[in-house]
């Protein structure tokens, strides 16, 4: 990789956007305060970015195995009056939800 | 189509295993169930559920892989693709990004009798959502007042295999899908019912003004759930783009859904942007790993595919029309002819009947299943060939065969269609009708040519129509010269 | 001394003997969770009809010959990210604020089976999220040296109530240090077994390819029984290590003779509090009296490891908290539509420093900033693994301070970079998978207790035993906070 490309710095972060992608409905003045220390972290993480890793292969897994399978077989699933308990609501067997898109 | 514009398809096809177990749990896949009634902490993404890789479905995406001529990734990873919908439990759906189990593959078409190859970009494993119902008005998801949630879906094992943008026409669009199924269906992995949603298809689409210009803006077009409205809503969407292009219009890059009843394609109003997945590896999953001796212990257990079961029936003898039709032709038929086949009967013939006159039975019976004795379709073929059958004749016999009214002969000698082959007997008819019909021999000898086809008639008529009406032509011009 | 301050090892001793029974030992416990809770608060939930029933269980089994072990008896706490059936399970956030679990996570099983009572669901930063405690959603826990400071985090509670004699050993989770670093400010052992021997199945998920779940307990006996229990194959979690364990105790009274020992070069300097630094050397002296070789060992990219880190743990984050959308359960924010909702629950139920994180690791994973964040981190990640391994080449463990501060005051370190800062000593361990162990080793001049860290190599895990016991025998270190030597 061509690390010239990872600088500058993005320090100017797009906060609403990254707030939707996160589903979190945060108000103007947090988003800038987490603006501001979202940029400081990212200074600091912005380090590993001085680090040669030409040729490098990342650890996603910190495991040397592979190939963890189950059998195919049926193991049983929760009563639904237990899984629909915890449901802030549910109707007919259902949870229950507003509609997926508003209705202007 | 206006002249010049070529039309550009790719097709992603979601294909729901039909594995005792979930993808990653071992709840039950189960089709029809009381909404969550299958459901556990892992499907349900409650806190600190993980998931485990069901062997078999994995087993099962390199069956698909293998069939579809794909290789197969020695090592692969899952992801995770994050996205917020209700019906997404975990709120991401593990997947596969860069290093799918398999990749570039093909699967031949055929369309009016010719054969196209459609390449298979990609064939990965993921994770199907829970299903939403948009209550209240419909259904329809615009105008819904209530979203439900059922979760029995959620975690189901889903292959999505992905086309190159290589198919060109609706009618082939169709016929990928079709020959696509066909082969899911047989590889016995999936129901693949598109009534149940159990495979599934959509459609990428773009035109460019011919073969060497660059690829146009594509559109992607789902909810077909039919062959029929995937080549309709594929139609309708090519001529919809080339109208607009030649209107001086743009192609917008969104998702439409295809209206049955409108029979058009609507754009889907969508809040978000484009799209930012965030994909990154599973870390709850460890990588992949497929072995050669793995590899071929699957391939191993591939039974024959449609394609390879047409080249068979040609080498057989069969015509390519009817080799196509009965290599895909549901399994009743086929065994019925490899028995047939396997009893005696000339393949070519075999084949004829049975994509012929069985069918055309089944379907004036409206019958979806057969059971029927091979040995005396086999039977029934041999006596034509001996002339001892006629070919309407042999219809009544093989109506005889599919009623169960017992073997060729049987069913021949109780209904009375056996061909007179003593020619002495023919011999003495044409004689009597040559004697009782002086004018027709004067007519004929005049030049009348044609007279000799009443005088074959007459003759019939004095055999009950027992003899063969070529031997009967042809003895009755001997006599005549 | 009341039955509450013995070691697992010692409790377990006078079952057997019959000097007590399970249901004094837990009754103990209870009585001094009475005595402390207000001050201390190292529990969300303390299920006291429960905890009685299963000691007595647990009485009738023994009497009866069945011994299931070393834990069978013994009070143990669970910290709150772990699902228990039936009991609230919070994870110290306001979104779980009721939720019960409808099924136990592997440890909790795994503890059943060995006996264990289960006093209650320990106290943690949210979604095991700090360094303090203070991230806790039902406040903070106090670390019973000195209330006016932090335990440690994110498992506080759970060191908290071991220090306090509120447990007798408690499950704690580490993902950069949360096991270890309340471990060393509360003067207790606490240990971050190899990535992968633990079933994680049921635990609440931070950052899933650096958590662990490991024991915070008074000895390195101690835990070495917690760990022997919990440890091995589990199917519900395919990262599991599904092969051979090494036996926990074949070095344990192996001594150091002949052992080398690296000393980490770069965990020195501006921000370790000298007298961390001086217990270090002094208990590395005594190490080499003792027959060890004593090396000082250079890892440079543990500089960089923080950096990678917090990349790594929040773009996980990020993801394994997608799941607390007002759905399914757990708190709802109503909304005119679902993605409404959704973002008003998540917005009303996390508290800031889980917001943060979600927040940088939605934007370290998001389309044009992966390879030059979470990429570059994991790369680094590997540059990491292979200095360790190389360094394990030469030294048989590595050792350094465990934090290099002692216990904090309470809103010290206000500023996020500076709390994250408290963990540069334990986040290499996570990022590379491999067992480490805090062991108490003495106070500083204010009486506050200071750990000191050995690491080994991936299922190093005898060695590591083995020379925490040297050291915590060479330490001798014996003080318990004043206001449990005034309860006992």
């Amino acid at each position: 990789m061509d690390r010239s490309t990872l600088l500058p710095m993005p320090i100017d972060i797009d906060i609403a956007h990254v707030a939707r992608l996160a589903r979190l409905d945060l108000p103007e003045d947090e988003l800038d305060t987490l603006r501001s220390q979202l940029s400081a972290i990212l200074e600091h993480a912005a380090k590993v970015q001085s680090l040669d890793t030409e040729g490098v292969e990342p650890s996603n897994h910190p495991l040397g195995f592979v190939n963890a399978f189950r059998e195919d077989v049926v193991t049983g699933s929760l009563d639904r009056d237990e899984v629909l308990a915890m449901a802030p609501e549910a109707r007919d067997g259902y949870f229950a939800a507003p509609p997926a898109m508003s209705q202007e | 189509m206006s002249v010049g514009w070529e039309p550009v398809i790719g097709i992603e096809v979601h294909v729901e295993l039909a594995t005792q177990s979930k993808m990653f749990c071992g709840c039950a896949v189960s089709f029809g169930e009381a909404p969550n009634t299958n459901v556990c902490p892992t499907c349900l993404a409650l806190p600190g559920a993980l998931p485990v890789t069901n062997g078999k479905a994995i087993e099962w995406i390199i069956k698909i892989g293998l069939a579809l001529h794909c290789e197969i990734s020695e090592w692969s990873v899952f992801h995770r693709k994050n996205y917020f919908y209700a019906d997404l439990p975990k709120n991401y759906q593990i997947s596969q990004y860069d290093v799918p189990v398999c990749h570039d593959g093909w699967l031949d078409i055929d369309v009016d009798g010719e054969t196209a190859r459609i390449g298979i970009e990609r064939a990965h494993q993921e994770e199907d959502t829970g299903k939403s119902l948009h209550m209240g008005e419909g259904g329809r998801i615009h105008a819904a007042t209530e979203t439900l949630l059922d979760f029995n879906r959620a975690g189901v094992p889903l292959v999505e295999v992905v086309s190159k943008p290589d198919i060109r026409s609706a009618a082939q669009a169709r016929a990928y899908a079709q020959t696509l199924r066909q082969v899911i269906a047989e590889l016995g992995v999936s129901d693949a019912r598109l009534e149940e949603g159990s495979i599934r298809f959509d459609a990428n689409i773009s035109v460019r003004q011919g073969p060497d210009a660059e690829f146009g803006t594509k559109v992607e077009i789902k909810n077909m759930n039919s062959f029929r409205s995937l080549e309709k809503a594929v139609d309708f969407e090519i001529k919809r783009q080339i109208a607009e292009l030649e209107a001086e219009g743009t192609i917008i890059q969104e998702t439409r859904h295809w209206d049955e009843e409108a029979a058009v394609t609507t754009s889907m109003r969508t809040k978000e942007g484009s799209s930012d997945y965030r994909y990154f590896t599973e870390p709850d999953l460890v990588p992949l790993v497929v072995t050669p001796e793995w590899r071929e212990h699957i391939l191993s257990t591939l039974p024959e595919l449609p394609h390879q079961r047409k080249d068979r029936y040609l080498a057989l003898g069969v015509d390519t029309q009817t080799a196509l039709a009965l290599s895909s032709a549901d399994t009743a038929l086929r065994s019925l002819f490899e028995d047939t086949v396997g009893a005696g009967a000339d393949a070519k013939a075999a084949a004829n009947w049975i994509t012929g006159e069985v069918v055309a039975w089944m379907r004036r019976e409206s019958v979806d299943t057969i059971d029927v004795d091979s040995a005396s379709v086999a039977e029934m073929i041999g006596m034509i060939d001996a002339n001892e059958l006629s070919a309407s004749a042999a219809k009544e016999v093989l109506d005889g065969i599919l009623r169960g009214e017992g073997t060729a002969r049987a069913v021949a000698e109780s209904r009375d269609l056996i061909q007179m082959t003593d020619t002495g007997a023919i011999e003495s008819a044409v004689d009597s009708v040559l004697a009782d019909n002086p004018d027709a021999v004067e007519r004929y000898r005049a030049g009348e040519q044609k007279v000799v086809g009443f005088l074959v008639g007459q003759v019939m008529r004095a055999t009950q129509g027992k003899a063969d009406p070529k031997a009967v032509n042809g003895l009755l011009r001997e006599k005549l010269s | 001394m009341s039955l509450a301050d013995l070691t697992i090892t010692d409790a377990a001793a006078g079952l057997r003997a019959g000097s007590h029974s399970s249901v004094d030992l837990t009754e103990a416990v209870l009585e001094r969770a009475s005595m402390t809770e207000a001050e201390v608060h190292a529990y969300l939930t303390i299920d006291r009809e429960a905890a009685l029933d299963a000691a007595r269980a647990a009485d009738a089994e023994l009497a009866a010959g069945e011994d299931r072990g070393m834990l069978h008896g013994i009070p143990i706490a669970l910290k709150d990210n772990m699902c228990q059936r039936g009991v609230e399970t919070t994870a110290a956030s306001q979104i779980l604020a009721g939720y019960r679990p409808p099924y136990d996570a592997t440890v909790v099983t795994r503890l059943r089976d060995a006996g264990a009572v289960l006093i209650g669901k320990a106290n943690l930063d949210e979604f095991a999220m700090g360094s303090s405690t203070e991230n806790s959603a039902y406040g903070p826990s106090r670390n019973p040296w000195d209330t006016g400071r932090v335990p440690g985090g994110s498992s506080g509670g759970s060191a908290a109530a071991v220090a306090a004699g509120s447990a007798l050993g408690a499950l704690g989770s580490d993902t950069g240090g949360s096991i270890r670093q309340p471990g060393s400010l509360c003067g207790v052992v606490g240990m971050k077994p190899t990535y992968g021997t633990v079933s994680r199945y049921g635990l609440i998920a931070f950052a899933s390819s650096l958590d662990q779940i490991g024991p915070i307990t008074r000895t390195v006996d101690d835990a070495v029984a917690v760990l022997e229990s919990i440890s091995g194959h589990d199917p519900l979690d395919a990262t599991s290590w599904a092969g051979d364990y090494p036996d926990l105790t074949s070095e344990i009274d192996a001594g150091v003779a002949g052992k080398r020992i690296g000393v980490v070069s770069e965990f020195a300097g501006e921000g370790y509090e000298p007298a961390v630094t001086g217990a270090l050397s002094h208990t590395l002296d005594q190490l080499s009296d003792a027959g060890a070789e004593v090396v000082e060992v250079s890892l440079p990219t543990v500089e960089l490891a923080l950096s990678a880190y917090y990349l790594i743990a929040p773009a996980e984050c990020s993801a394994n908290l997608a799941r607390f959308d007002g759905m399914r359960y757990g708190l709802r924010v109503d909304g005119e539509t679902t993605e409404e909702l959704m973002a008003r629950t998540r917005a009303r139920g996390f508290g800031p420093e889980v917001i943060r994180r979600i927040l940088l690791g939605t934007y370290a994973l998001s389309a044009g900033y992966y390879d030059a964040f979470y990429g570059q981190a994991h790369k680094a990640r590997t540059v990491l693994r292979t200095e360790f391994a190389a360094a394990y080449e030469k030294v048989d463990v590595l050792m350094s301070p465990t934090s290099p501060t002692v216990a904090f005051p309470f809103d010290a370190k206000s500023d996020p970079l500076s709390m994250y800062l408290s963990d540069v000593c334990t986040i290499p361990s996570n990022l590379s998978g491999d067992p480490a162990i805090s062991v108490p080793v003495g106070l500083d001049g204010r009486g506050l207790p200071i750990g000191v860290q050995v690491m080994a190599p991936a299922m190093g895990e005898p060695v590591l035993f083995g020379v925490a016991k040297t050291i915590e025998r060479l330490a001798g270190f014996d003080a318990r906070p004043a206001m449990v030597e005034e309860l006992a």
